[in-house]
């Protein structure tokens, strides 16, 4: 069964067109994660799921249901926002427990349910506190226990972790995971970061100025890029682009490598001068520009001892190299 | 405060500055006070002098209290401007909640036509008012003070309110909505308490001007059972006897209930400045 499902869905806010015929699957137990840079459209894309707001044409269905005049308590979702956005005023258990109560659950489910979203998210002590009273980290596991109680059909996250420090962020992103699986939920989960769409998707979409660029699972968008921009966005470092030409292809094209796959060597294609080197221990990072001007990084793995300005010849293999035309689509060479 | 700023020099330059304001703002409140307790002779011969064993009279005080119903006219007064604070803090907040928060044509423009009302004077309006008044039976009532003090208050209560309830978290109130809670709910319960400072501002301007209002009481509601106090005290200025004994205790009396208003009011303020520094 599909958990979710949009067809043709558009937004505007009066003139300013935001989402561009967004079509979408979203199956059953599955876990999308929607990356992009800021303001490309992924909260807007989210509240239009979640009933917050009106598409402004096209159909939104979850579980088989078309929902688009159905309001978002209906729905059966839980969201969870990058801001907590805990109610000030109630304690940890009657964030938690509050919409329950809406839905007129009796007392004793609203009891056992919160007691067991209290066990898994470790919130236990603190039932009785005021959300002031919590850590950055404790308050967004509340807001995750306040969209775990309600047992909804998907669970949606709004950059759930930009807010907390680098520590943290890790360890729920985690937790987040784990709850995935334990629960088998549809999950939808909104971020601008790579790295915790690569760690936590089963499926990422991939969005720009409001338009799906490519749909697929992280080693395939990782892999098989469909165009220049996933292929920037995706990987970390970022990958090198340069103009075909100089390695000898057409001219327009682009060629795109990625910093794991460019090696040293005496004889290679291209001549670069080491601008900065990043040790980080496990792997070197090294920043050069080419002879013609085009800064490129290479990922070299262990330790190495290269100093700046020195001047390195770099070779890749074609089979690990990807080629782009003019218009940023991939061109497959055959 | 961090210790380098904690220059004594500045503390006590800082502390004279505020003593000195606050001795000119209360000079007038205690020349008031000292001189209600005088008599009439000794108000004029030394109008600075505490009252001691021979200027000591509440002849002042016996006179507000015997003559009119003076706590008739106190309690006229508390209705009006309690109700009227009521009225402008629940109409203006809603109507602000509505501007900041809801997207529907014409926004903009309503929010302008609601803004207009700060610069037009009501007073400009009062002839306009009082047939109004006349004609729908509200006359010598304490519903026409009520009405016209929310209405000139209102223009700025929307005006300072909808800017602080822009401010309001969008994710909180869209928590509520997936939690199921009614748009009432959400603003009285989530928006409301969030924009307290806000509403205890609004308050504190509305209070004053209200409570020592002349005109509409004079004109709307001059009648005995209606007066309010700022109008009740007239009857002791004359056009050749003023008996200020009378008027200087009217007036003492009339300021307790405002201090007391604006402390209510001020401990809002206070509240909410630091609990949002401390966050
Ligand atoms: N309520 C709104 N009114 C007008 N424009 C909006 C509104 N909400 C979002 N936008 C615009 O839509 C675009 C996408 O916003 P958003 O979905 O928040 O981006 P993201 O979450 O990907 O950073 C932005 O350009 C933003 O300015
Ligand atoms: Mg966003």
């Amino acid at each position: 069964m599909t958990a979710l499902s949009l067809k043709n869905v558009n937004k505007s806010f009066g003139s300013v067109h935001v989402l561009k015929d967004i079509d979408l699957e979203v199956e059953d137990g599955e876990f999308v994660v929607f990356v992009g840079p800021s303001g490309c459209g992924k909260s807007t894309l989210l509240r239009v799921i979640a009933g917050l707001e009106d598409a402004t044409s096209g159909t939104v269905e979850i579980a088989g249901e078309e929902v688009n005049t159905v309001p978002p308590a209906k729905r059966g979702i839980a969201m969870v926002f990058q801001s907590y956005a805990l109610y000030p005023h109630l304690t940890v258990r009657g964030n938690m427990a509050l919409g329950l109560k809406q839905e007129g659950r009796t007392k004793q489910v609203i009891e056992d349910r919160v007691a067991e979203a209290a066990r898994m998210l470790s919130l236990g002590e603190y039932l009785d506190r005021r959300p002031s009273e919590l850590s950055g980290g404790q308050r967004q596991r509340v807001a995750i226990g306040r969209a775990v109680v309600r047992q909804p059909k998907l669970f949606l996250f709004d950059e759930p972790l930009s807010n907390l420090d680098a520590a943290l962020r890790m360890n729920t992103r985690v937790e987040i995971a784990r709850l995935h699986r334990t629960l088998a939920a549809s999950m939808i989960y909104v971020t601008h970061d790579q790295i915790e769409a690569m760690t936590l998707a089963d499926k990422i979409v991939v969005l720009r100025d409001g338009r799906v660029e490519q749909v697929g699972s992280p080693m395939e968008l990782y892999n098989n890029p469909a165009n220049r921009f996933v292929a920037g966005f995706i990987g970390s470092p970022a990958m090198n682009f340069l103009p075909a030409e100089i390695v000898g292809g057409k001219k327009g094209q682009m060629i795109g490598i990625r910093p794991e796959y460019l090696r040293i060597t005496d004889q290679g294609r291209l001549q670069a001068t080491v601008t900065h080197v990043e040790n980080l221990g496990g792997d070197t990072n090294v920043l050069a520009t080419t002879e013609d001007g085009h800064p490129v990084t290479l990922r070299l793995f262990g330790q190495h001892s290269i100093q700046p300005d020195k001047i390195i010849g770099l070779d890749y293999d074609d089979a690990k190299s990807y080629l782009f035309g003019e218009d940023g689509e991939r061109v497959v060479v055959a | 405060m961090n210790k380098a700023r904690r220059n004594p020099v500045n503390i006590a330059a800082a502390h004279g500055i505020l003593i000195l304001y606050t001795v000119i703002a209360l000079f007038p409140v205690f020349v008031i006070l000292i001189n209600s307790f005088k008599t009439r002779r000794a108000i004029f011969r030394e109008p600075l002098a505490l009252p001691d064993a021979d200027s000591f009279s509440t002849v002042g005080y016996e006179t507000v209290f015997n003559q009119g119903d003076f706590f008739g006219y106190f309690q006229n007064s508390m209705i009006v401007t309690v109700a009227s604070l009521f009225f402008i803090l629940l109409f203006g907040a809603m109507a602000a909640f509505a501007l900041s928060e809801y997207r529907f044509k014409g926004n903009t423009l309503m929010g302008l036509y609601l803004a207009l009302g700060i610069m037009i004077p009501i007073r400009i309006g009062t002839v306009a008012i009082l047939e109004l008044m006349v004609d729908t039976g509200l006359v010598n009532t304490l519903w026409a003070l009520i009405l016209v003090y929310t209405a000139q208050g209102l223009p700025l209560a929307v005006f300072i309110l909808s800017e602080f309830m822009r401010q309001v978290s969008d994710d909180l109130k869209n928590a509520g909505r997936i939690d199921g809670l009614s748009e009432y709910t959400i603003f009285f319960r989530l928006v409301l308490p969030l924009v307290r400072p806000a509403m205890a501002t609004v308050a504190v301007f509305n209070m004053i001007p209200i409570w020592n209002d002349l005109w509409f009481p004079l004109i709307l509601a001059p009648a005995e059972a209606t007066k309010t106090l700022t109008l009740g005290s007239q009857v002791f200025i004359g056009q050749f006897v003023t008996d200020w004994n009378a008027v200087l205790s009217a007036l003492g009396m009339a300021i307790l209930p405002v201090m007391v208003l604006y402390v209510i009011f001020s401990r809002q303020l206070i509240r909410g400045i630091t609990s949002g520094a401390v966050k």
